[in-house]
């Protein structure tokens, strides 16, 4: 019994080293093919419409509704102390600081992390990898570097919606749910909030762009036996892109504030 | 001069031996039948000639260079100069039939799109293939899928074209075109190795043939040899006699 637990923490631990290593080389392979000529914007473009104008919607919905629900529960749990009015300043900064970015890009995780996943093993099982590395191109290029990069533009753009959104909710509940007038709603988003807020929210998205579009495309990647592995790699891949960004998201977290604190 | 030489190749996956200890040759213009039975690893030899499989032991040479622990990308510009057509085809699922022939074009070389689209347009007639260019693959047929990814194949016009299994499943006026076509890039000298069970389109085109049993090359020899002996294991293995 020992002896297998012993085997399977060992089986365990070397995949996770394989995984590191894989994610290493995948990345170095991205920035030395990066800055290769010719770039290839075509590709590009298409990948930011498949990953972004197709999520928005998504995104647009969990954001509200996450503004809306924060706004309730703080307006009503901080009525008994008549703190209603600090309800916008706590959900703006909730929401620009934490949900916003992390729900955004957990949601992304779930639907771009898996669509890159399961589309590149597909084009492993189908030799079409094979097929663009026998034409004499490179997969890293045609299929891995427009989606990181798809990723990383798409994210943030996302993310900064979603923050208008989420507080856009907070206030419409705020007003007609709370009773806070509108108006004074809007003015102390903009009176508490700042800069800082945002951009701590905001930077962490370029990072959770990164810990979504490697691991995914590095599981789709080593997909090697059909059809079935399609879909554990796709697994793994939202698996691991949300773990990356719930324990990322408290290390750079703490990262921002050290910042914040210099600056 | 060996275009392609292969000497005490190696190749297994994990405990699974697939190759044993493979060599052979092939001349410049010359083409080469690989027969062998159903799993004795032809296609992982044509693989591992365009460097999608790492040989574990042995060398490869391909005009003189030794290839076999090239880097990917200095693979990629060879690549240029080999082509290999796939056994299932392998098209690009996403894209037409006409995109699937343009990409090498658009990759490596520097033709306009109006040049590009001439060179398909004939590329698909040759192949019977006329009026499938805004199709896609899961659109048309398997014996059409294979006859595209055999027309992407030659797109580049290669040095070295390696055919896997390149008339398994056509009807035979398509087999027929298809032997004419691998004759015609033949005669303009370009070197191949052709794996098929099709005996008849092997013997007109092939100048010599190797046979893959047991993790090795269990005979060799020439069209003219192989006919004049009945008794040999290739003939055997046509005629259904031995695996
Ligand atoms: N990626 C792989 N992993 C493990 N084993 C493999 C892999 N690719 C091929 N093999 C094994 O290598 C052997 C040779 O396969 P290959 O596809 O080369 O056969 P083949 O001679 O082309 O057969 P066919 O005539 O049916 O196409 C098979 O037994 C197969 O199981
Ligand atoms: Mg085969």
């Amino acid at each position: 019994m020992n002896n297998l637990i012993a085997y399977s923490f060992k089986e365990w631990l070397t995949d996770q080293l394989y995984f590191l290593g894989g994610l290493v080389y995948l990345t170095r392979d991205c920035l030395r093919e990066g800055f290769k000529k010719p770039h290839n914007t075509k590709l590009l473009v298409e990948q930011i419409y498949q990953v972004g104008y197709r999520s928005f919607p998504l995104v647009l919905v969990t954001s509200g509704a996450i503004g809306m629900v924060m706004a309730l529960q703080f307006g009503y749990g901080l009525e008994k102390f008549g703190g209603k009015p600090y309800v916008p300043r706590l959900v703006a900064s909730t929401i620009l600081r934490e949900i916003g970015p992390m729900f955004t890009s957990l949601m992304f995780a779930a639907r771009v992390g898996a669509g890159i996943a399961s589309e590149i093993g597909s084009m492993v099982v189908t030799q079409q990898i094979d097929a663009i590395r026998a034409l004499g191109s490179s997969p890293i290029k045609k299929i891995v570097i427009p989606r990181v990069l798809a990723c990383l533009i798409v994210l943030p753009l996302l993310a900064a919606m979603a923050n208008v959104i989420g507080n856009l909710g907070g206030l419409v509940v705020g007003s007609l749910e709370l009773n806070i007038d509108a108006q004074f709603y809007y003015r102390r988003i903009i009176e508490t909030s700042n800069i800082k807020d945002y951009m701590s929210g905001f930077g962490k998205t370029f990072f959770f762009a990164l810990f979504i579009a490697i691991p995914s495309c590095y599981f789709g990647l080593n997909v090697k036996n059909g059809t079935q592995e399609v879909g554990v790699a796709t697994r793994k891949a939202v698996v691991t892109s949300s773990l990356l960004i719930l324990i990322g998201d408290f290390f750079l977290a703490k990262i921002f504030w050290v910042l914040e604190k210099w600056l | 001069m060996a275009v392609i030489e292969v000497k005490n190749f190696k190749k297994c996956f994990g405990d699974k031996v697939v190759h044993e200890d493979v060599s052979f040759y092939v001349k410049k213009g010359e083409c080469l039948g690989l027969v062998g039975g159903s799993g004795t690893g032809k296609s992982v030899l044509l693989r591992s000639l365009i460097g999608l499989e790492k040989p574990d032991g042995g060398t490869i040479h391909i005009n003189d260079r030794e290839v076999s622990n090239l880097k990917e990308s200095d693979w990629i510009d060879l690549r240029k100069t080999v082509a290999y057509a796939f056994q299932g085809g392998a098209l690009f699922d996403s894209m037409t039939v006409y995109q699937n022939l343009a990409y090498p074009l658009n990759e490596h070389s520097h033709l306009s799109q109006s040049e590009i689209s001439t060179r398909i347009t004939s590329q698909l007639n040759d192949f019977g293939l006329a009026g499938t260019e805004s199709l896609y693959p899961s659109e048309i047929s398997g014996g059409m899928q294979k006859r595209v990814g055999l027309a992407r194949a030659m797109m580049l016009e290669p040095e070295v074209i390696l055919y896997d299994e390149p008339t398994a499943g056509l009807d035979p006026y398509n087999t027929k075109r298809i032997q004419e076509l691998i004759l015609k890039l033949k005669a303009k000298g370009v070197t191949a190795i052709l794996v098929t069970h099709d005996m008849p389109t092997a013997f007109a085109v092939c100048d010599k043939f190797a046979f893959l049993k047991d993790k090795v090359i269990k005979e060799q020899g020439t069209t003219e040899q192989l006919k004049n002996q009945p008794n040999s294991l290739i003939h055997q293995f046509v005629e259904g006699n031995i695996l």
